[in-house]
């Protein structure tokens, strides 16, 4: 038995795809991937820690974070990593139109992070209400009830946008600008 | 002509209905309310009966009581949908005992019914009342709660489970969902028959295309519209991926859950594989939006089929690798085997379906049962067991993809010649038109009512969560705490899809 599982690993091989995504044209640049890892270390001086947070979401922005994951994306490769409690976070993600029935606990989670904090809004719900708008239900764009840093757009963003929105958002919020 | 004829009762025929199909051993399908424009209230309900497939039928609520007979006692899954029926149109069922608000936790302001017709749906409450959810409680020496959600460790949707446990052992667990309401309902109200398919694509994410289908099956049948059979393989052999991409998904986190992370990886990185060609040949990695009225925009070529033809291939051989490892793995089978156990009684108590029914005796399959082109010309055989416990829902899913694989080869093999689109004519009346499609997690159920300029009136999207998410709360019981997120993940039902 175990000697199939390794088999198995040993014929999938390393797949993570830092060298074909610098080669192929991709949303990302070739630099800007590579120095993905750097830059979370020399702006945080440590890896990066999300806690996200779904108000109100169809599913379909956690299905991309979670492919963030695998292993061509290889996130927690790079030094970024979803956590449990908001105590540990450094960055709060948002997702969905927010749903009244989750404000209050979306809430509670951004007071419960440490400062300095980060809030990305993730997918055009989050970012300006989307396809459900502001109803008696929504609130809409998360900007709405809580200081948002960083915007990634789409319906839903694919995992490089998504990872190139992170970058994006931690140099932002951490360096100097000109 | 609609799969379902909707048939006006009265009180009495409300309950004879129910009762008629309780004792052919029928389950109900869904219920939903309706304001008209001559502001009376109508409740539907539909019925799925193994003998005759779905019937439906209408009440129209009158006299000052402004209810209609309770239908809890004989299908448990009743008493949610009744619920949401009150929160969301401010009528209720008659004899039920369970009054409190499910989708409604006090955020929209106090008698606010979205649904009514004088409501537009984007009135804002500035009152938001104290959520005092009253849980059944269990006493007795060393009882105590656990309460979990609505923000959960990990990239999942929102809810709440309150367990009662004795040590490790859970006792109970009530499930309070609702979280993700983001007024599909009433918004719906806003769209063209024809654009409300983008809205019903998203209701649950990760099951657009069988959303769409459904929508679109419903709207079609109510205009009458003829679709090309190249159209409606198109669609089946979409929505057979989309089977699949979630089937890997699910068992490589249940892998994952039990703490075998090999699973996760090798999974994650087979459904990677399959979301990048629907992206290139779908135009999104979901394929949402792919379904239209009237059709399917996208077509495909000979380069296309090639290319899906080799990746089912290059799919079959690895998952049949990765069963083999799963089977033989004794950790792994050791977790599985006997957790979450929901039995055919019970399941079918409860009125349980899709894979989540199948996996616990319930042989009900859209695809199987009562198949439409293109699946009547597939002999698509139905997966399941008896056993229903993780292990069950896992092979269930096992063998799915392998059916889901032969099937896309089988279409992509009779797939015929014709138009991806063709118009639809918007007749000038009121009209109705029901859909159902057997989305991965079981039947997607739609009910559209179009006014007579085309535009959305009401529009029913109807989850197979809503019979599932109840069972999941018997399944735990005499488990211990540790094992829930396996079991909750051997279901993956859906937040949003439920609470729209």
């Amino acid at each position: 038995m175990m000697w199939e599982t390794w088999r198995q690993i040993r014929r999938t091989g390393i797949i993570s795809e830092k060298p074909a995504v610098a080669q192929e044209s991709s949303p990302l640049g070739d630099t800007q991937y590579n120095d993905i890892q750097d830059k979370i270390l020399k702006v945080l001086g440590r890896a990066l820690t999300i806690r996200l947070v779904d108000a109100g979401s169809c599913n379909g922005c956690e299905l991309e974070l979670n492919a963030l994951g695998n292993a061509y994306y290889n996130l927690e490769g790079l030094g970024i990593k979803f956590v449990a409690s908001p105590r540990h976070a450094d960055m709060l993600m948002l997702t969905g139109p927010i749903s009244r029935n989750m404000l209050a606990a979306m809430l509670i989670t951004h007071d419960a992070m440490p400062d300095p904090k980060l809030v990305v809004a993730v997918g055009d719900c989050a970012v300006n209400g989307g396809i459900f708008g502001e109803s008696y239900a929504t609130i809409g764009a998360a900007s709405n009830v809580i200081k948002v840093d960083f915007n990634i757009r789409g319906c839903p963003p694919e995992p490089l946008v998504i990872l190139q929105g992170i970058l994006s958002a931690v140099r932002y919020r951490f360096e100097p600008r000109p | 002509m609609s799969i379902v004829i909707l048939q006006s009762v009265d009180e009495q025929g409300w309950l004879d209905r129910a009762l008629e199909i309780a004792e052919a051993h029928g389950r109900l399908v869904t219920l939903w309310g309706r304001n008209t424009e001559s502001d009376a209230y109508e409740v539907y309900a539909v019925y799925f009966d193994p003998s005759r497939g779905l019937s439906g039928v209408l009440f129209t609520l009158s006299g000052e009581r402004n209810t209609y007979p309770d239908l809890s006692e004989l299908f448990p899954a009743a008493d949610r949908m009744q619920r949401t029926i009150w929160d969301l149109l401010g009528i209720a069922a008659f004899g039920s005992s369970d009054s409190r608000r499910w989708l409604d936790h006090g955020s929209w302001g106090r008698n606010y019914y979205p649904l009514r017709k004088s409501n537009s749906g984007l009135e804002v409450s500035q009152v938001i009342e104290t959520d005092d959810y009253s849980f059944v409680e269990v006493s007795g020496d060393g009882v105590h709660e656990i309460a979990v959600g609505p923000v959960h460790a990990g990239i999942i949707e929102p809810g709440h489970f309150r367990f009662s446990v004795v040590g490790e052992k859970i006792l109970r667990l009530e499930e309070r969902l609702g979280y993700t309401h983001k007024g599909v309902d009433k918004a719906f109200e806003k769209y063209h028959g024809i654009d409300g398919v983008q809205l019903a694509g998203r209701i649950s994410g990760d099951s657009t295309l069988a959303y769409a289908w459904s929508y679109c099956m419903a709207v079609e049948a109510a205009w009458k519209c003829e679709i090309s059979y190249r159209a409606l393989s198109l669609r089946a052999l979409m929505l057979e991926r989309e089977r699949i991409a979630n089937h890997l998904g699910d068992l490589g986190a249940i892998g994952n859950d039990a703490g075998f992370a090999f699973g996760l990886t090798q999974f994650m990185l087979l459904k990677e594989q399959w979301l990048r060609l629907n992206k290139e040949l779908f135009g999104h990695r979901f394929m949402m939006d792919a379904v239209v009225v009237g059709g399917v925009a996208y077509d495909i070529d000979t380069i296309g089929i090639s290319k899906l033809r080799a990746q089912c291939e290059k799919i079959r051989e690895e998952v049949s690798t990765l069963r083999g490892i799963y089977d033989d793995h004794a950790g792994l089978q050791d977790r599985f085997l006997t957790t979450g156990h929901v039995s055919t009684e019970v399941a079918t108590r409860l009125g349980m379906t899709g894979l989540a029914g199948r996996a616990s005796g319930i042989s009900e399959d859209g695809r199987v049962n009562f198949p439409s082109y293109p699946y009547s010309n597939l002999q698509v055989n139905i997966s399941g067991t008896e056993s229903g416990d993780v292990a069950a829902r896992v092979s269930v899913r096992f063998d799915e993809i392998l059916e889901s694989l032969r099937l896309i080869t089988e279409i992509l093999v009779k797939l015929p010649e014709g138009p991806n689109y063709s118009s639809c004519k918007v007749p000038e009346q009121s009209t109705f038109g029901a859909g159902w499609v057997e989305g991965w997690r079981g039947g997607i159920f739609a009910g559209i009512h179009l006014d007579k300029t085309g535009m959305v009136d009401r529009a029913h999207m109807h989850d197979p969560s809503w019979q599932n998410w109840p069972a999941l709360e018997y399944a735990v019981i005499g488990d211990i705490v540790p094992d829930f997120p396996l079991i909750n993940k051997s279901f993956n039902l859906s937040y949003s899809g439920h609470d729209r």
